[in-house]
């Protein structure tokens, strides 16, 4: 009995001395996104934006290498699982950050952050749940809560008049977030709303039969990817182009415009970062990443790069010393540094509270699809749940 | 009325999409008696050599049409290295090899055009709408497909009743053994017959990928539909694929559209678009249940 005692805890002790967790030379980082499949342009733009704020930062932190460890959640939550699983168990990293679609966050974050004991931080994805209920410590934000951005585009539609409003989102977590947020400031007339299957509906001709017949002052969306470029399309193709107009949150942006071209010119969207924001670093991002990659960052990059710069700060603050999660944490919430998006700053529940922009669809001089801020819709929106999580 | 109407013509079109999958199909199971659930593979494959012929000519029908043979090449060489040798196999090897076939296939696809998905648009001439009654737009796209749908649906109807092929093809349905035993030449027979379904499949493929994209597996999910159209059919019966993608069309544009709108008057919106598709998914399957049950070998199968 002494002897197996004995022997389970050399073993434990040997398990130990092999892979001391936190005195390592480098700061690892797990960065889960989708890289494969339909879906797969938001994950590259997103792994340039990481590669290119590893760059700027001269591959280091405090002294200590940037290692990330890119994970592809395949679109599908319980692969997202098992992938933040290996991140943080087998691969042991500091910290995990990425997550574009809101299900795949839901399934992955207990993993992370409560079994694992690992800060996240979601470089997109943000469900209500996460910003109110389920807050939790370990989870930070770098891009915002889903209800806020369509929020801003019911504001503006106020602002500008539009009378009644046809609402189609798809059927998932942050569909309905969207959906809810865009309803929840408008004030004009709901003509309609339609949830559509998720992922696998691409073809929109009922729902735009519909709208067609219910004569709507305008269409409201949420197509991220490559449902938005069909959308449009198919907008497009009905005619309703002519009659209808769109105004869009996350279905046309630098990932879709390239296959959107002309089709989108002129529709409006809401978002919380906009690639001509007047600050230096915003500016620097962008040139930089226009000349490596010959195209438009999107938010999409823009919120991974903030990610990678959020962390940096800490590690920077702590002098790479990452043993202690409490001061890890408290330098994080402190968000001391330059982020694309000019002045930055947390909320309790560790979502930003920040500017929400009106953007517009145009050409720039080279001929290229992008997009440019017209208006600011709202100023220092804080989210509608954070009174519900319990950290204060 | 003319709103119903346009909800009609989508589930039409809709329909005939997968006419084309499902005559394929119902032709290799029927004759071949072979499972193939590498079919949807072939459906992606022309979707994929499609976008490859229209980027390399810069024209839709100019690559649409090389698709065409391609596709059948595609399938030819499908039959004579692999499915040929499935034939006097039982259902479950078949459906093991052409899993196998499935995975060898999207993985082909993500070594030759990469991971990302790809898109076709729609041609300039088709980007519009067209009047189908005095001040009723329709999209011209989706009105092309129609077109073409009940075009290629005529043609194999004449094909199969009308030729000498298509007297092999429906004796080969109801007797195999038999017009072997008459001296046909059977392998030629099914190289063309799996070839044709190929060339169909690949239609239906490029044709959906304007409006949906052109992605790895994108044959997977449509699959099952089709099975369920030539099991409700009746197997081997091009007539019998006609009437249940037809059928299976305006289920799916009840499910979308009407379901929903009398299930919104009870209860939530979000909650009444969820459970509108998955009851008309449902109701596919139970439609399918009874079909079987009144007639065990489906709407026009053989009676044995």
């Amino acid at each position: 009995m002494a002897g197996k005692l004995f022997g389970a805890a050399t073993i434990a002790a040997l398990a130990f001395a092999a892979q001391p967790v936190w005195a390592q030379d480098s700061v690892k980082i797990g960065f889960v996104s989708t890289f494969s499949g339909s879906q797969a342009a938001i994950g590259e733009d997103m792994r340039r934006s990481v590669d290119l704020a590893v760059e700027h930062l001269g591959g280091k932190i405090a002294g200590k290498k940037i290692e990330i460890v890119y994970e592809d959640d395949q679109f599908k939550p319980d692969v997202g699982k098992a992938r933040s699983e290996k991140l943080v168990q087998q691969d042991k990293v500091n910290f995990v950050a990425g997550y574009i679609w809101s299900n795949v966050l839901l399934a992955s974050l207990k993993t992370v952050t409560d079994e694992g004991d690992t800060i996240l931080i979601s470089a997109n994805a943000g469900p209500s749940q996460i910003a109110g209920e389920l807050c939790n410590k370990n989870f930070f934000s770098t891009s915002w809560q889903n209800d806020q951005t369509p929020m801003a585009m019911g504001e503006y539609l106020n602002t500008k008049g539009v009378k009644s409003l046809y609402v189609v989102a798809p059927n998932y977590a942050a569909g309905k977030d969207m959906a809810a947020g865009v309803k929840r400031t408008y004030k004009g007339k709901i003509a309609g709303e339609d949830y559509t299957k998720w992922p696998d509906q691409l073809d929109f001709s009922a729902e735009l039969t519909k709208i067609a017949a219910a004569k709507p002052d305008g269409i409201f969306i949420f197509y991220p990817g490559a449902h938005g470029v069909q959308f449009v399309k198919q907008w497009v193709q009905a005619g309703l182009n002519k009659t209808v107009p769109l105004y869009q949150v996350f279905s046309i942006d630098a990932i879709t415009l390239p296959q959107q071209g002309e089709l989108a010119l002129g529709t409006l969207g809401a978002q919380e970062w906009v690639n001509d924001l007047p600050n230096a670093q915003n500016k620097k991002y962008v040139e930089d990443f226009k000349k490596k990659y010959k195209v438009y960052p999107s938010y999409y990059g823009a919120q991974s790069y903030d990610a990678i710069m959020l962390i940096a700060s800490a590690a920077e603050a702590l002098k790479g010393d990452l043993s202690n999660k409490d001061k890890v944490r408290a330098e994080l919430k402190k968000a001391n540094f330059k982020s694309l998006r000019g002045d930055f700053k947390f909320n309790t529940n560790q979502f930003p509270i920040q500017n929400f922009y009106i953007q517009e669809a145009v050409k720039d001089p080279q001929g290229m699809m992008t997009v440019k801020t017209i208006a600011t819709a709202v100023k220092d929106g804080k989210d509608s749940y954070y009174q519900k999580c319990s950290m204060k | 009325m003319e709103y119903f109407l346009v909800q009609v013509l989508n589930g039409v079109q809709l329909g005939l999409l997968m006419f084309l999958l499902a005559a394929g199909l119902t032709l290799t199971f029927g004759i071949m008696d072979l499972v193939n659930l590498a079919h949807g593979s072939l459906y992606m494959v022309g979707a994929y050599l499609a976008w490859t012929f229209i980027t390399w000519t810069d024209s839709f029908l100019l690559g649409a049409l090389l698709a065409l043979p391609a596709t059948f090449v595609v399938g030819v060489i499908v039959e004579v290295v692999v499915a040929r040798r499935l034939y006097v196999r039982d259902h479950l090897d078949q459906v093991l090899a052409t899993f196998g076939l499935i995975l060898f296939f999207n993985e082909l696809v993500r070594v030759i055009w990469g991971p990302a998905g790809k898109s076709i648009a729609v041609p300039p001439f088709l980007s519009q709408t067209v009047q189908i009654l005095p001040g009723v737009p329709y999209p011209a796209y989706r009105f092309a497909i129609i077109v073409v749908g009940a075009l290629v649906a005529l043609l194999l109807a004449w094909l199969v009743a009308r030729t000498r092929l298509g007297m092999l093809i429906r004796a080969g349905a109801s007797n195999r053994r038999m017009i072997a035993a008459l001296g046909v030449n059977i392998e030629l027979l099914f190289s063309l017959v799996f070839g044709l379904g190929a060339v169909f499949a690949g239609l239906a493929g490029l044709m959906a990928a304007p409006i949906s994209s052109v992605k790895i597996g994108m044959g997977d999910d449509i699959l099952i539909l089709a099975f369920v159209i030539i099991v409700t059919g009746g197997i081997g019966s091009i007539k019998g694929a006609f009437v249940a993608a037809m059928g299976v069309g305006q289920l799916d544009i009840v499910g979308r559209v009407y379901l929903s709108d009398w299930l919104k008057a009870v209860m939530d919106p979000a909650a009444a678009s969820a459970a509108a598709p998955a009851i008309s998914q449902v109701l596919i399957y139970i439609v399918m249940a009874a079909v079987l049950v009144w007639r065990p070998t489906g709407l026009f199968g053989q009676r044995q």
